[in-house]
């Protein structure tokens, strides 16, 4: 017997993941993703150690570890933000080339709208690269149901699959009735046919030529897909085609959720082509609905511009970025809006309330100490990278100049010395130095570059809500492995009575870097991390 | 009790403890067989930034994990900058906003707290409460979302009991002390709403 649960999206994937018989979830934390394996460590499962649950250094370690789980016979899961498949994006792509063995699920989470993201990218386009099905959930009680299916998917097709969430079903709660039972994990075994792991020229064709080969089934699948509804109505002046959580939106607009136009709601990818034809034909035109990208949108206008028949973010129907809401679409169909209530003044009452590090966070006062040592040097040296840090953009800072990707600071810190730039600061935090700072630091060191690396350890993985870092409090050593000279990594604590001694322990290491890298380690914790172990 | 479905918008600065006020009541809807949904901001708008949480209940299945514009009930805020910042939700015909009174300045532009108060003021069904300073007198300043969630509480389609149970729940990892002076902020919120 199941029971109900109260559920975020993110928590209904990872207690379907459990009841489907995982024995690993590998991630990187990052906001929309981070509590489904917050939730797998709660269970007692991970705690009984049938199920790995750790944080993994990246992205891309995961995914291997992942595929190294799924060679070994057993089912594991791999999550991660959309940006994050972006670094995990070679295991990806290639495990769908050596295929699975135990049942191999990678959850992505988009971010439209950017709420804690440096872009809204679709990773629905990943699935679509690397030839292998997605799925997309239009509900957690969804989410949860499709675990079991997915890990059936991949185990019968030998793929790995993707599943693709956003971050409103992410981090929405709502009922969800689980199994109440777990599988059991799958025995440790040895892939059959071990060889089409190795990916040497001879066995990737021969296994590249069966990926393809299994296309036509994965259409089948999709065109039968328990997920891929078809809907009737009255209204055929428009075929409506909602991907994902768009359904919801667009129920919401009418009594009992009955929508008058025919709907296919679509929740398996590669999208059902006939299902889609027969939608056309029976209205004539169709709006497509789909979070992100105007993924298959684009795809039915076709390569030369855009057709009458069909309407969506690319025709200017819906807005072309950002998360649909039942109000965009209740537009786009003509229908009524209400106007909501407005202050009878906005101006004088309404601001903007960007976020802001915590007061007494260690990286204030490093920031301080920073500004404080490049004293007149002018704007323009500094790039930073992400985490809490990254808000040193905003006053009263305004201390850092770049933001990109994991582990950028180094990186375009080493490209702009080389240029001549100088000076040229790297600000980094110890999670993110761990996730991608090592191998560009590895590249300035070996290459002479002169650069000066302030590494922020606040001893976890701050703005995700504290998760585990890999190498707080041994960085120095990882970064002599490195080559660093031991004379050129320095340490500081970030704290106001040390200001005076940390602006001198800067402008030393800046300005007294004639050559090649010096590192600085604040090394001081976060204050939220540490007000939880008290409690 | 009212009618049984219900959307409010909860909104406050992050670290204030809207996620919790959402919470117990997403729960104790749950136990009285309820449907729910209840969005939330998580990320980085928890570092002092603007934050909301959506919450929706109905005895009917729910499609949107939003509140409509104009669809909410209850629009209640932490601070009353926030809470007005969410006015277009409100339900024009029979929505409550119900906010503390003491604004939350973390950003050197914060507006003149007694225009933010007076635009409150003007429309026809509106609680401003107090709530830090109710808190304190509860016993900890902190719970100051457990006073809202109280004057809240006269409006939700759910037994008082079933908030109660949550509350405790919520707290009693960290001892019968802390439920207690929780349980007391509740009643205080409730006790003023009821006035
Ligand atoms: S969570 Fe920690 S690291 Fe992030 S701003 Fe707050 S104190 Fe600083």
């Amino acid at each position: 017997m199941g029971d109900i649960r109260l559920l975020l999206g993110d928590e209904a994937i990872a207690q379907g993941a459990i009841d489907a018989g995982i024995s690993g979830c590998y991630a990187y934390p990052g906001t929309p993703s981070t509590e489904i394996m917050e939730y797998v460590q709660r269970t007692p499962q991970a705690a009984a150690k049938t199920v790995h649950a750790r944080w993994s250094a990246n992205e891309k370690t995961a995914m291997e570890e992942g595929l190294g789980m799924s060679y070994a016979g057993r089912r594991a899961i791999v999550c991660m933000k959309h940006v994050g498949l972006n670094v995990a994006a070679d295991g990806f792509v290639n495990a769908a080339v050596t295929g699975t063995h135990g049942g191999l699920v990678v959850v992505a989470a988009d971010d439209p709208s950017m709420h804690s993201s440096q872009n809204e990218q679709d990773s629905r386009f990943y699935a679509k690269f690397a030839f292998i099905p997605s799925l997309e959930p239009a509900s957690q009680q969804e989410a949860y149901d499709m675990m079991a299916y997915a890990f059936e998917l991949s185990e019968t097709m030998c793929v790995p699959v993707l599943m693709r969430i956003t971050t409103r079903l992410a981090h929405s709660r709502a009922d969800v009735r689980t199994a109440g039972t777990a599988r059991a994990a799958n025995p440790l075994s040895m892939p059959p046919d071990a060889k089409r792991f190795i990916l040497l020229p001879g066995i990737a064709r021969r296994n590249y030529q069966g990926l393809l080969d299994k296309q036509p089934k994965f259409l089948d699948l999709a065109e039968q897909s328990p997920f891929n509804t078809f809907t009737d109505g009255p209204d055929k002046s428009v075929g409506i085609l909602a991907a994902g959580i768009t359904v919801n939106y667009l129920r919401e607009l009418f009594p009992d959720g009955v929508c008058p136009h025919p709907v296919l709601k679509l929740s398996q990818y590669p999208w059902p082509k006939a299902a889609i034809q027969r939608l056309l034909d029976s209205c004539g035109t169709v709006m497509v609905l789909e979070e992100g990208a105007p993924f298959i949108e684009e795809a039915l206008h076709g390569a030369l511009g855009l057709s009458p028949t069909i309407t969506g973010r690319l025709t200017g129907a819906l807005p072309r970025t950002g998360e649909l809401s039942s109000e965009t679409i209740a537009r786009a169909l003509g229908l009524p809006t209400r106007p909501g209530l407005q202050p009878a003044n906005p101006v004088a009452v309404l601001r903007a309330r960007p976020p802001r590090m915590c007061d007494g966070c260690p990286h204030i006062d490093a920031y301080k100490a920073l500004l404080d040592a490049l004293g007149d040097t002018g704007k323009g040296h500094v790039f930073a990278d992400i985490g809490c840090y990254t808000l040193g953009a905003l006053p009263p800072f305004e201390a850092i100049n770049s933001c990109v990707d994991m582990g950028a600071s180094i990186s375009m810190a080493k490209g702009a010395a080389d240029a001549g730039l100088f000076p040229a600061i790297a600000v980094i935090g110890d999670s993110t130095f761990t996730h991608s700072g090592m191998t560009p630091l590895l590249d300035a060191v070996a290459h002479g570059s002169r650069i000066t690396v302030l590494i922020l350890d606040n001893g976890t993985t701050g703005m995700t809500g504290g998760q585990e870092s890999l190498a707080t409090g041994r960085l120095d050593k990882v970064c002599a492995g490195l080559g660093v000279p031991p004379d050129r990594i320095r340490a500081i604590t970030p704290l106001a009575k040390q200001h005076a001694a940390n602006v001198e322990a800067l402008k030393d290491a800046i300005f007294g870097n004639d050559k090649g890298v010096t590192v600085v380690i604040a090394s001081r914790e976060c204050i939220q991390t540490a007000r939880h172990k008290r409690v | 009790m009212q009618q049984s479905k219900m959307n409010i918008v909860i909104a406050g600065v992050g670290g204030q403890g809207i996620l919790s006020i959402a919470g117990v009541i997403a729960q104790a809807a749950l136990a009285a067989g309820l449907r729910v949904k209840q969005s939330e901001v998580h990320g980085m708008a928890q570092r002092g930034g603007a934050v909301e949480a959506h919450l929706r209940i109905s005895p009917d299945p729910i499609f949107s994990d939003l509140v409509p514009i104009g669809g909410a009930g209850i629009v209640c805020g932490m601070e009353p900058m926030e809470a007005l910042r969410h006015l277009p939700h409100l339900n024009p015909e029979n929505g409550w906003i119900v906010t503390a009174a003491e604004p939350l300045v973390n950003i050197p532009d914060y507006p003149a707290v007694e225009t933010i108060l007076a635009e409150i003021r003007r429309l026809p069904r509106h609680l401003i409460l107090p709530v830090n300073e109710m808190a304190k007198a509860a016993g900890n300043v902190r719970s100051g979302n457990m006073v809202l969630l109280g004057a809240l509480s006269t409006r939700l389609p759910l037994p008082e009991t079933a908030l109660l149970d949550g509350i405790a729940r919520l707290f009693h990892a960290k001892g019968a002390a802390v439920v207690d002076v929780n349980l007391k902020a509740f009643a205080a919120g409730r006790t003023a709403a009821c006035a």
